[in-house]
């Protein structure tokens, strides 16, 4: 039980080694990878979010505390393939055409992942192009887009309009998220859904696959 | 080569301009191209913003190199051409610069962390900077102005740079938020930090840029002007910007930038002019109340 805490503290404060330590010890003694993830991980980056936030964290803050999410996550992620649990759904997921912001999107892929999904990180400034090529050959069921720019986000526009014309916007859900995108954004460009932070994207991929 | 650039500033408040990146997309800069390469490909076209701002009565422009760094040029595949793209930004100003205006060197942020937050050494961001610097210089700048900088380490090493390899007068300004703690970089550092460690680093001229309008700007020069000695400057955007039907539009429209604007000169900077969302039309305005300070 304290550990999970621990794991959450040792994350805030961006404590990477502490953190890989804990999560070596709770996977010792024979704790539910997921139950790392969801009890410890996932609300120690939901607290930094908040601290960001609320200007408590600048961005080396928030950087430190990635690391150290993903140093729990490095232990854990490989477990949970072993243990033959299914793929929830196959995530294409990228930053919009000429953006560069990629710490967001970052922390949500690797939660998506974390939490059950296969995820092809496509990188920052994707083209929309490359969103519908990529999304065709892997057959994602769902397109992530992240934008931190009001210049970048017609970009978004842009990859629902490419997946339209690919003739495959109708086997593929469209998430986007980010600081200025906003669920009204969303439902303007003709996106399945929006999330503001990491914690919500789970919830909305899953939803969008009917897994709720 | 115009002379004396430091000693004019002594008697008279000068005119920087105002955005290039925004002036750009109005002449077909697309979200994915790379500005720099135009200097290259479409140099009418960035000379016809230096003219505007020219004309609109600036006393300095910067060239079209904000982004002109090799660790930025790489996301377009274009490490190799960082010296051709920066010494053409140059050159192109310098062609159409008046006698008695300046050709301002643009150095931007990498847009990496320095170790050990990030990617980069401080020996590999020297290196970088120094690649884009010497070939502004050679280009014929005649400052060089290192802007938008979030990290007083980054940008202390970017002044020790220019300093270390050229004799140009060296500008570096960074850019802050209010937020509830005060003026702040996205990196946390506040106007007094960053107005001592640019001093210490050897800048001639320090301020801030792209910062939200004309009060922030002046809260931000407020705080740094009791710790340094050194010549002040800044360069507000035109607010925020705003996406109305697909398109990029800033808050503040030339007569309300203007209207805003005398606050800023209340605390005597001594280098103004604008950024993001600023247009010929906001800076003509600008030079006209400059103008009532230097008469
Ligand atoms: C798919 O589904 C989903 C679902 C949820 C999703 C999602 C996708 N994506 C995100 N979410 C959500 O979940 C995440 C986790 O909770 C959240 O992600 P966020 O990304 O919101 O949150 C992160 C955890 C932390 N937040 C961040 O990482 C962004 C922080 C701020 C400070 C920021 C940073 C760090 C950077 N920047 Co820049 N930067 C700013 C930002 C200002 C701010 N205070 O927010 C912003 C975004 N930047 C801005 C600007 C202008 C710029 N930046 C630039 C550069 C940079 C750095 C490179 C220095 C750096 C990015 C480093 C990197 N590798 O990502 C430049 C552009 C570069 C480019 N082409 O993209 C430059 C143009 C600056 C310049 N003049 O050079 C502003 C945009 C203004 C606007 N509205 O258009 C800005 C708001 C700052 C400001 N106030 O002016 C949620 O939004
Ligand atoms: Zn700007």
């Amino acid at each position: 039980m304290g550990s999970f805490e621990e794991i959450a503290r040792a994350l805030i404060v961006g404590n990477h080694v502490r953190v890989r330590e804990l999560t070596e010890i709770a996977l010792k003694e024979g704790t539910d990878p997921q139950e790392i993830i969801y009890k410890g991980l996932i609300p120690g980056i939901n607290v930094v979010g908040e601290k960001f936030r609320n200007n408590e964290y600048y961005v080396p803050q928030v950087l430190l505390a990635a690391r150290a999410m993903y140093a729990g996550m490095d232990l854990v992620r490989p477990l949970i393939a072993k243990l033959g649990a299914r793929y929830l759904g196959r995530v294409v997921i990228g930053t919009a055409q000429g953006d560069l912001h990629d710490i967001g999107k970052n922390l949500v892929a690797m939660m998506l992942e974390g939490t059950g999904f296969e995820v092809i990180n496509l990188g920052s400034d994707v083209s929309p192009e490359r969103f519908t090529e990529e999304a065709r050959d892997k057959k994602a069921q769902i397109v992530g887009i992240s934008a931190l720019m009001t210049t970048t986000m017609p970009g978004m526009a842009r990859t629902v309009e490419a997946l339209k014309a690919a003739g495959i916007r109708d086997q593929v859900k469209v998430m986007i998220g980010g600081a200025p995108v906003t669920q009204l954004y969303a439902d303007e460009i003709g996106a399945d859904g929006y999330a503001r932070d990491a914690t919500a994207a789970v919830a909305k991929a899953k939803e969008l696959l009917s897994l709720v | 080569m115009a002379e004396g650039f430091l000693e004019r500033l002594k008697s008279e408040v000068l005119v920087c301009d105002g955005a290039m990146g925004t002036m750009l997309q109005a002449r077909g800069l697309t979200g994915g191209a790379c500005p720099e390469l135009w200097n290259k490909n479409h140099p009418e076209r960035v000379q016809e913003v230096h003219r505007a701002y020219f004309a609109a009565g600036c006393n300095m422009v910067e060239t079209n190199t904000f982004g002109g760094n090799r660790l930025k040029l790489k996301g377009y595949g274009l490490e190799k051409d960082v010296a051709d793209l920066n010494y053409l930004g140059a050159r192109l100003a310098r062609e159409v610069c008046p006698p008695g205006c300046f050709v301002c060197g643009s150095v931007g942020p990498t847009g990496h962390f320095l170790e050990p937050l990030g990617d980069v050494s401080r020996e590999e961001i020297y290196d970088v900077f120094k690649e884009q610097i010497l070939a502004l210089a050679e280009g014929g700048a005649d400052v060089i102005c290192i802007e938008t900088m979030m990290d007083t380490e980054e940008a202390a090493i970017a002044v020790r740079v220019a300093k270390e390899n050229t004799d140009l007068p060296v500008i570096a300004t960074m850019t802050f938020e209010l937020d509830r703690n005060g003026y702040r970089t996205m990196m946390g550092i506040d106007p007094v930090t960053a107005a001592r460690r640019l001093t210490e680093a050897g800048a001639d001229v320090i301020g801030c840029n792209c910062v939200n309008g004309p009060e922030i700007a002046l809260g931000v020069l407020q705080e740094m002007k009791p710790v340094t000695d050194r010549y002040l400057m800044a360069q507000p955007n035109a607010g925020l910007p705003q996406l109305i039907k697909g398109e990029t539009v800033f808050e503040l429209g030339p007569e309300v930038y203007a209207q805003k604007y005398p606050v800023l000169l209340e605390v005597r900077p001594h280098i103004v002019g604008g950024c993001c969302g600023t247009t010929p039309e906001h800076l003509a305005f600008v030079v006209k109340l400059v103008k009532g300070i230097n008469s």
